[in-house]
This record gives C-alpha cells, structure tokens and sequence, in this order.
C-alpha cells in the first residue's frame, strides 16, 4: 500500500459523519447533557426538576412577553458572541469582553448624558459609535501588550475586566453622578438617547444591530481576504507568516473587532435597559459571551443559536427564581456544563 | 492625604503584618499551579478552582460549626475546600489529558463553572450573607514571637500562614529534590521522551493537576474560611488569574512565587489599610477607593509587561501527549 | 517476532511481518517511508500495542504494554528523533524514570556520574554527564542516547535511522561503536533506508515494503541493486539525469549576512554566496548549522542583524516576505507543516496562500472562490497533486502529494529564484524523484535554485555548485560535479576549510 492510500484511508476511517452534522450533534449532545446535570442540582436543591424546567420554558418562550424578553436578552450575547467568534477565529482569547462592554457602555452614556440637547438621530449614532470606539480602544491596550510585549491577552484582558468596572463604577458614583442624587448612579439619559423601539413592543434598534451584523460576520469570515488571513493566524501563525501576512496586525484587529462589538452592546443595554450609568450594568455578559461563541463553534449561525438558547436559559431561570425559590445563578451553572460537556463530546469524536 | 498616618511604625508593621496573611490564598493557588504547569499542562480555571473551594470550604465549616466537630471544623472546611479543588481538577484532568480538549477553551469555561455552581449552592443552602465562620485564631510560635517588630509581623499568625510556609519548601522539594518532581518536569517538558524513558506521561499530569488543583481549592477555603469568613459572589476577585500571572512571574519556581504573593499581599494591605484610612480622613485630598481596589489588577499588568516574552515556561506547556506523534 | 500485524485506523503499518534477532549481531532493516519499520519497533518496544502476532524473548512469549516493561525485559531504543530533556543534564536524561537508591529522593548525582563516566569509558562513548543536553551536539546527543539504553542494561538495542543527522565521519565513528557493542553480545536492529550504511555494519538485512517483509538475507549476499529494488519494488535510478548547468547572471546574492538564533545567540556569521540563473547551489551541512536561519533570513521571515541579500539586483534585506516574493523569490520550506500548509484550510486555499488578496483571487474586496477553485484545479492537474477534491483539506494529502501541492504553487508565482529547504524530507522515493526531476526542469529554465539540504546524498545528486555550511559560516564551496564525499564530510564537521 502506498503512503497515498494509506493517508486517504486513514482519513476516510476518522469522518464517520458528514461535516455539518457532525458540528450539529456535539452541541445539541452536550446541551442535553447540561440540561441533564442541571436534573441534578435541581434534585439536590429540593425541587421537581420536570416541573422546574417547564416554568423555565414557560418563563422563556410562553407568550408574547416572554418571547419579548428572551429575544432583548440574546441581543447583546448575541452581539459580543458575534465578535469573540472572529477573535477566536484567529485564536485570540479575548476574555475581557465585561470590561469592553463597561467601558463601551460608559463612552457611549457618557454622550448620551453629555448632549442631551442634540435630536436623536444624531445622538443614538454618536453614542453607538462612541460605544463601539470604547470598547475598541479598551481591547487594543490588551492587543498592543501582546503585539510589543508578548503579553498573554487571557490574562491581561481579565485584568482590564476589573478596572473597567471599578472605573466605571467610580464615574457612576463621582463625576457622572446625577446632580444632588444619592446613589451611585448618573442621571437618566434624555428620551432622545433611547433606541427606537418598533411596532409597539420592547424590541429595539439594538435587535436589529444583532441581526444585520449575523450576515456581517459570516461574510466577513468566509468571504473576505481579511477573513482568510485571520483563520490562517488561527490555524497556524507560523504559515500564516510564511504567507505574508502580518500576524501582529491580525492579533490587533480581532481584539479589536471583538471590543467593539462587546462595546457596542454595553452602550445598547445602556441606552434601552439600564438607562443610566451605574456599577452593575452587566450581569455577566462577558463570560456568557465566551461561551455563546464557543458553543456556536464560532460560526454566525451557531453563535445565534447558542445566544438564544443562553438568553432562555437566563430568562427561565428568573422564572424559576420566582416561581421555586431556585437561584438563578443556575443558567451560569448550565451554561458552563453544556460548554463542557460539548468539549467532551467533541474530543470524544475526534479521538482515534 | 496626611502621610504621617502611613509612615510610622504600628502602622508599617500592621501592613506588613496584613501582607502577609493576604498573599497567602493567591501563593497557594500559585504553588498548585506551578505543579500543574511544570507538569505541562495550562489550568486557566484556576479561579474557578479557587471558587469551588471556598464556596466548600466555607460551607462545610459553617455546617459543622454548631455540630460535634466544632472545634476543628475550620480545618475540616479546609480539608473540603481541598476535595473541591480536586473535583474540578478531575474535570480538567479528563478533558484535557484523556480527552485532549484545548487546554484554553477547557480552562476558561472550568472558570463559569466553579463562579456559576459555587453560586448556585451557597444561594440554594445558605443564602444569606450574614453567616459567618469562626476563623482561626493567632497561633503565637513560642520564643520566636517575642522577636522585636519580626515577631509580631512573622510569628504570631494563624495556622495555614505557616502551613503555607512550609507548603513552599514541601512544592519545591517535590519539584527538585526527589524522583517524581523529575518525572513532573521531565512530562512538562518533553512527553514523549518521558513515555519511551517509562514514565506513564497522562498519570503524571493527572497526579500534577490535582496536585494543584488540591493547593488552589486550599487557597480558596483559606479566604472564605479562615479570612474573610464569609462567602459571596465575586469574593475571590480574581486571585485565581492574579496567580497565573504569578506563576508567569516567578518563573515556575515556588520561591519566587513566595516573594510575588508577598508583594501582591502588601499592595493588598495598602489599599484596604489606605481605603480605611481616607474613610477617616475625609476631605484631606482622598483617593477614590476605586483606584485603591483596582491596584493588585494593575500591579498584575506591570508584572506582566515586566516578565514578558521572555522563556523558562515549560516547553510542552498547554499541548496535550498523543503517543507515536512529535 | 511472529506474524505482527498493526492497523492504524484505515491503515496497515505490519501486514504479517516476522522477525527474528540473534545475540551478537547487528541486524538492519530497511525499507522506504512509510514501509513499517519504525511501527514494527515500536510494537517490540511496547509503544504500540500489535493487533495480531506474537512476540517471543529469549524463549518466552511476552507482550510489553509499556516502555517501561520493555527496558525491564533489556531492551533499548534510540529514536530518530532524540528522546532527551533538552532543560536536563545527561545523568538526569539517563535516570529519567528510573528507580532511585534512595526513592522517593532523587538520585544521589554526584555518584550517578561517577558511574556514568565509567560506562561510557568502557564502550567508547566520550560524553559529560554532568552537561546540559541542550549544549550537546547532535552526534553527542546520540552517545547519550546509547549511554541511556545501556545503564537501563539493554541487551536489545534498537536505533531507528540513526544516520540520518549525523556527519560523514561521525556516521563512521557510530558504525564502529554498533560493531564493538556486537562483538560484546549485544543484538542491535538498525533501522534505515540508506544502503550503503545497511551494507557496510550488518550482519544480515531485512527488507520491509507496504508493511510485508520482502526477504531477510544475510548481508554478505546483499548488493546495492538488488536491495533498492526490493525495497521499492521496481527498478529504480540511483541519480536523476541532468544536463550540465549553464549560469547566467547573478540573481541572489548574500553579502556578509549574520544573524541570531531564537535564544538570540549568533547563527549567521557572515554567510556571503551567489545563485545564478540556471544553476543549482546546494548548501551541506549538518542539521543545526545556520541552514534554517539562513532559510528565514534571506525569506523576510528573520531580521538580519548585518549584511545584505539581494534578488535580482533589488536589495532584500529585512523587508518582508510579501515584498521579498514580489522580487520574484518562491520557497519551499523546510518545515512543511510549520510553515508550507495551512492542514485545516482546504487545497484550493493553500494553493492561493500568498495570493488571495490579489485579482483574480480577490475582487472589490470579495473572495471569488470560483476562480479560486479553477486555478486550484488548474495547479493540482498541471503538478499530478492526487486528491478527490481541491475542496478537501489539505491534511488529507499524504506526503509527497502535499509537497507536491506547494510546489505547485511556489512555481505559479513564475519564480526566477528558488529556495528549495529540505525539498524532499519524510517524502518515499517516487515523490522524491519527482521532486527532483522538477528542480532540475526549473533549473533548465533558467530559475535560480538555492537547494538546502541535510541530505548529503540529495546535495550530490542535484547541485552545480556545493557550499558546505558549518556553524553559521560557509566553510568551502566545490563544484558539483566529482566533488570529494570525504572532504565534504570534513568540512561538515568544521575540521577543514576550503578558500572561498
């Protein structure tokens, strides 16, 4: 036998199942297994895990309210997963997307707050920009660490989580504090700050962002030069190298790319949730973000599907909170159980 | 600011006396994950690790408290802190050593795991924020604490400082001294000529995960046990990634790990001693206490930016052994 | 060894193979890449485990899961690539997994090397036990290696293409340490591909081809031909057929280049050559000598601290690789993997790795996958790249169809330099025949080829020119044709130079 066919047999031997359903069954595996253990700790918490996941569907998807709230919250996951995709893309571990998102929210609320004057077709840009401009600027100190330094980005852009945060908490309850309030909060933004709401509901500007950057994305990773060279980063910096593109420029780029769009939705929370600057603005986004990106295999598609399915699990958990006492610190617990055990499931299936 | 407050006697000796104390969880974490990484394998879950083992900790401690075992129940919440660090490093063990999942990706998402179920099961059984330990009392080592100024500051801490202590010496010795810390490193450097030389290259990296993963979990039921007392969400603030950085900074030696935690604990001190302070001092040109609490995260950038690009990380470090390849 | 078989999945490395070893003799087995030796050793050595077959030691039937029950039974083995620490001193490489006096206490090293340098005086193996393996050189890492195998008390020893990495003489001092371990009752299996070696220190000689044994016979009744054609199958030439050069101008020239390492030591002192179009420079030399940073430097993909390289009159020197391949220099590098594919990135992509961003490839920003694909087809076609799909990853592509594949597309950039790093590495012997053919063929087109090579055989083969590199420095330059092996093999170990 030559080395030839023993090469292609050996190939054939390791695809069992055609790519894309491969890339589908991990996933739904691994959420079946999240949900699995999730029986567990509802079990152990005292509760009926039967009856406790129907109020958490209920609480997610049972009517027109709930469909509301799930859809405004796989917004922003949605958002950020969309840009971590692209980092990890080219093995970028951007794990700072909280403080991006922090300091996108406080640029952009901080125009908001600063212009309350202008008309809003001119604000809601300038303070979209002004979010995504710092969430950019706050990733690329991580990224010029790395590019001149050789700093690892996981840890430094962990580090800059927790400035950002005592930064922005620091502005909430010191400069940008509302004038002769009590609390720790800025002033409410003005209504022209507000995102635009359609037909009526709670869904907002910030949805539509979502949706119109899914195809952005995918375009961008698939059918662009730019998107080529930061997978090739990813897979292998030294050929990437060889081939003439400039590494550092790509490692900028998708840390970038990746702070902007987390930036952009603080500053879409910001303006339509929260409606003022203050020290918890987040609820975790950050984090859940990585995981969206990761359990959508960094790709477009994947990535809504995993922010919707994290956003109901959020949502459902409120829910259950009401309705069993259980705490909804349950959905981050699911969450990483599903991420792990797709991991599992993944290495299992490529395993020889 | 009126400086005088700072610089005087009682009040260095109180800082060093406080530094000391607080490097200890982040310095435990460092030495687990020293172990782990000479080993050749990246646990970025460290913090979660130390979640799990705090969350444990504390809550074995607080149950056993009113029981039959009181009077040790402090360190039998550490013992569980322990066994919780281990539990995660069990998972990551099976993930990245038998499974071979990315070490990165494996790592961070350990990280929401310990955050999200530690705070699933502390809401779910105690939930209150009120609930206490009892802590370890001051244990005066007899002579040496009568040491002007040094006695105070060196001799007359709780258990696990010294424990620490010798917990440093103990992690070094593995490494150097005897045949299993040559095996450790020997995995962490070159597996596969570990494997052809006899040394069973996946038990060694397991032994070495939840060897550190057992010191990380330790760290953590130090804070929530002995420490601080309590438990609440976000209580280990970081210390898990500021001891990666450590580890990065010490160059995989646990003495240098010593001296890095001990300079994290000072700036620790300083800024909870200073936050005291200005609260005292209102109106004398204070600094926001945001600022004070944002020190140990910048000091771990210019650690950082002062360390690297430069080598002596292990060379088969985050890459998972497949037997026949190179 | 009995009937072994070895699957890997989709694949039989041992189809029924049997073997057998006696005390007191060196016993080669030879075969092509690919053909099964180094599996049929690892099976012995308890680093696979065989599907099928039996193995018998010394009368017994055994069935080593580990390494470690292997060293315990006396059996060796030295890797092609060296199983050493590169961080630890040859005493902690050699006890490394051992048993220490004093367990769970490391061992005593004062005494460990007191012990060493008695072993290794007594066979021959002048080595420091107390160095670092990292400051060793390859031959010496070598030495350790056996040194190892011998204190485990390996009455077994198995060296897997040991020559491969060494020099001329040092190939000589090796043979004679394999005869001297012999005649002391050691049974040695020396594994290669290389006949003359084969020849010249065994006793008798197994041929493996496609994972089957093709005949085991005794070397006295073994000669050149006769074993190249069992080993391939077929009729093979030795040495591909080429024309005499005709140079032409000068089209790559390196003045005075130095360099520095990854650990920021010097690896470049002063390296100065010229390539002329239509002619082939070959560089010799043993692995680690500057080839590689040469490689990189004179690519973009290294600064050079001094010096110039120049390409077709246009300086070079420290500009980046797009602007270096604009000049009109294409490469096949040394590291395949690290460096020539992307394996996850399917063919057509590698096939347009450094000209994706450029029309036809790229249109108004967009990737026009279209043209991509039938360039792609074009290339795979016009190089004989054999794959299904130019779709498929490209890591489906066995060796030689992958080197193929970036042949195929270095030379679409139409180069009029070559640098060609090992062009022909881990690759069986009808690829490497055709990779040379294709040399050659650019050669005659009038492309200027600078071949880097550690295989002093392929530098023979294929140069118009030799320049023999030896620590960071050219040490002499020949003419190719009827150049002395021997005086190449001196100046490969730094012991003669030539005037430039």
């Amino acid at each position: 036998m030559t080395q030839a066919t023993i090469e292609s047999l050996a190939h054939d031997a390791r695809k069992p199942l055609p790519g894309w359903a491969a890339h589908i069954a991990a996933p739904v595996v691994g959420g079946l297994i999240g949900l699995g253990i999730g029986v567990f700790l509802i079990v152990i918490a005292g509760a009926d895990p039967l009856a406790a996941y129907a109020v958490m569907f209920q609480g997610a998807f049972g009517g027109a309210r709930q469909i509301q709230e799930t859809i405004l919250k796989t917004a922003p996951l949605l958002i950020m997963g969309l840009g971590l995709s692209v980092a990890f893309r080219a093995r970028v571990w951007n794990i700072g997307g909280e403080g991006q998102y922090y300091m996108g929210a406080l640029v952009g609320g901080a125009i908001g707050l600063a212009f309350p004057g202008w008309p809003s077709p001119l604000l809601i840009p300038a303070m979209l920009v002004g979010g995504a401009a710092g969430g950019l600027l706050w990733a690329l100190i991580a990224g010029l660490m790395k590019v001149r330094r050789g700093v690892s980005e996981i840890i430094s852009t962990l580090m800059l989580n927790y400035i950002a945060i005592l930064f922005v908490q620091y502005m909430a309850r010191g400069p940008l504090q509302e004038p002769g309030g009590y609390l720790p909060e800025s002033a409410q933004l003005v209504a022209a700050a507000r995102l635009p709401t359609f037909f009526g509901t709670r869904i907002h500007l910030g949805v539509l962002i979502a949706l119109v950057l899914i195809p952005l994305v995918f375009a961008l990773i698939w059918s662009t030069p730019l998107g080529f060279r930061l997978r090739a980063v990813g897979e292998r910096a030294s050929v990437a190298r060889y081939a003439g593109i400039q590494v550092e420029r790509m490692i900028l780029f998708a840390l970038a790319f990746s702070g902007a769009l987390a930036g952009l939705a603080g500053i879409i929370e910001v303006s339509t949730l929260h409606t003022r600057l203050k020290g918890e603005i987040s609820g975790g986004y950050g984090f859940s973000g990585i995981l969206v990106a990761l359990l959508g295999r960094m790709h477009p598609l994947g990535v809504t599907v995993a922010a919707l399915f994290f956003a109901a699990l959020t949502i459902g958990a409120q829910s259950m909170h009401v309705v069993y006492g259980l705490p909804d610190a349950l959905a981050n617990a699911i969450q990483a159980i599903v991420v792990l055990s797709v991991l599992a499931v993944d290495a299992l299936a490529h395993r020889r | 600011m009126d400086w005088s407050l700072i610089l005087n006697w009682g009040f260095l000796i109180a800082l060093a006396t406080a530094g000391i104390t607080l490097a200890v969880p982040v310095l435990l974490a460092a030495l687990g994950e020293i172990v782990t990484e000479r080993a050749g394998v990246l646990n970025l879950g460290l913090d979660g690790v130390m979640v799990a083992g705090g969350v444990a900790g504390f809550m074995a401690a607080f149950y056993l408290q009113n029981g039959p075992l009181a009077g040790i129940s402090q360190w039998l919440g550490l013992a569980v802190g322990v066994l919780a660090g281990m539990l995660m490093g069990l998972i990551l063990a099976v993930l990245t050593i038998t499974l071979r999942a990315d070490q990165v990706v494996a790592g961070v998402t350990l990280v929401v795991l310990g955050h999200g179920v530690g705070n699933y099961l502390y809401r779910q059984n105690i939930g209150t924020l009120t609930a206490r330990t009892n802590g370890l009392p001051p244990l005066a080592l007899p002579g040496l604490n009568r040491i002007p100024v040094l006695g105070e500051i060196l001799f007359n801490k709780d258990g696990t400082v010294y424990l620490t202590a010798f917990l440093v010496f103990l992690v070094w010795f593995l490494l150097f001294r005897t045949t299993w810390g040559l095996k450790i490193r020997a995995v962490g450097e070159n597996p596969a000529a570990s494997d052809t030389s006899g040394i069973n290259v996946n038990l060694t990296r397991y032994a070495a995960t939840l060897i550190g993963t057992a010191l990380a979990g330790l760290g953590g039921a130090v804070l929530t046990v002995v420490q601080l007392r309590m438990f609440r969400e976000g209580i280990m603030g970081g210390r898990g990634w500021i001891a990666l950085a450590l580890v990065i900074f010490a160059r995989w030696r646990p003495g240098l790990a010593l001296a890095g935690a001990l300079m994290f604990g000072l700036a620790d001190a300083i800024q909870y001693r200073v936050q005291a302070l200005s609260q005292i001092e209102r109106g004398v040109g204070t600094i926001p206490y945001e600022f004070l609490l944002m020190l140990p995260y910048i000091l771990t950038i210019l650690v950082l930016l002062y360390r690297a690009g430069r080598g002596d990380a292990p060379e088969a470090l985050g890459r998972p052994y497949v037997k026949g390849s190179d | 060894m009995h009937g072994i078989v070895k699957r890997f999945p989709g694949v039989i490395a041992n189809a029924g193979v049997d073997f057998d070893l006696l005390p007191g003799e060196v016993h080669a087995l030879l075969g092509e890449n690919g053909a099964g030796k180094t599996t049929l050793m690892n099976v012995l050595y308890g680093l696979y485990r065989p599907d099928a077959g039996e193995i018998w030691l010394r009368g017994r039937r055994v069935a080593f899961s580990s390494p470690r029950e292997a060293i315990g039974q006396g059996l060796g083995m030295v890797h092609q690539h060296f199983m050493l620490v590169k961080p630890f001193t040859v005493a902690e490489n050699i006890v490394l997994g051992q048993r220490s006096p004093r367990e769970p206490l490391a061992h005593d090293m004062r005494q460990t090397h007191r012990y060493l340098r008695s072993l290794s005086g007594q066979y021959g193996l002048a080595i420091d036990p107390a160095a670092p393996v990292w400051t060793l050189s390859v031959g010496e890492q070598q030495r350790v290696e056996i040194l190892k195998a011998l204190y485990r008390g390996a009455e077994v020893l198995i060296l897997d293409e040991p020559t491969a990495v060494l020099t001329p003489q040092e190939v000589d001092d090796l043979l004679a340490i394999l005869r001297r371990l012999a005649g002391e009752g050691k049974a040695i299996v020396f594994i290669s591909h290389k006949l003359g070696e084969v020849l010249g220190v065994s006793d008798r000689i197994t041929v493996l081809r496609d994972g089957k044994v093709v005949e085991t016979l005794p070397a006295q009744a073994a000669d050149e031909h006769g074993l190249a054609r069992r080993m391939v199958g077929r009729e093979v030439l030795l040495r591909v057929s080429k024309g005499p050069a005709q140079p032409g101008e000068v089209r790559l020239a390196v003045q005075n280049l130095s360099a520095v390492n990854d650990r920021g030591l010097p690896a470049l002192r002063g390296v100065s050559l010229e390539v002329r179009t239509g002619e082939i420079l070959g560089i010799a030399g043993v692995a680690g000598n500057g080839q590689t940073e040469l490689e990189e430097v004179i690519t973009g993909l290294r600064r050079a601290t001094s010096g110039t390289v120049t390409i077709c009159g246009h300086t070079a020197t420290n500009r980046s690789p797009t602007a270096i391949g604009a000049l009109g220099l294409a490469h096949i590098p040394s590291d395949r993997y690290a460096m020539g594919m992307l394996r996850y990135f399917t063919i057509a992509e590698n096939l347009v790795l450094q000209r994706v961003g450029q029309a036809p490839f790229t249109q108004r920003g967009w990737l026009r996958k279209d043209i991509i694909r039938q360039e792609a087809q074009r290339l795979t076609a016009a190089f004989d790249v054999r794959t299904p799909s130019v779709e498929n990853p490209a890591r489906t592509l066995s060796g030689g169809n992958a080197q193929k594949m970036i042949l195929a597309r270095e030379l679409a950039r139409q180069p009029k330099v070559l640098l060609a790093a090992q062009p022909t590495r881990g690759l069986d012997v009808s690829a490497i025949e055709y990779v040379h053919r294709t040399l050659i063929a650019q050669r005659d087109s009038g492309v200027a080829i600078l071949l880097i090579s550690t295989e002093l055989d392929e530098i023979l083969a294929l140069s118009d020119r030799i320049a023999v590199m030896y620590e960071g420095q050219i040490v002499g330059v020949m003419d190719g044709p009827g150049a002395d092996i021997h005086q190449i093999g001196l100046m490969m170990a730094g012991s003669k130079r030539s005037s430039l």
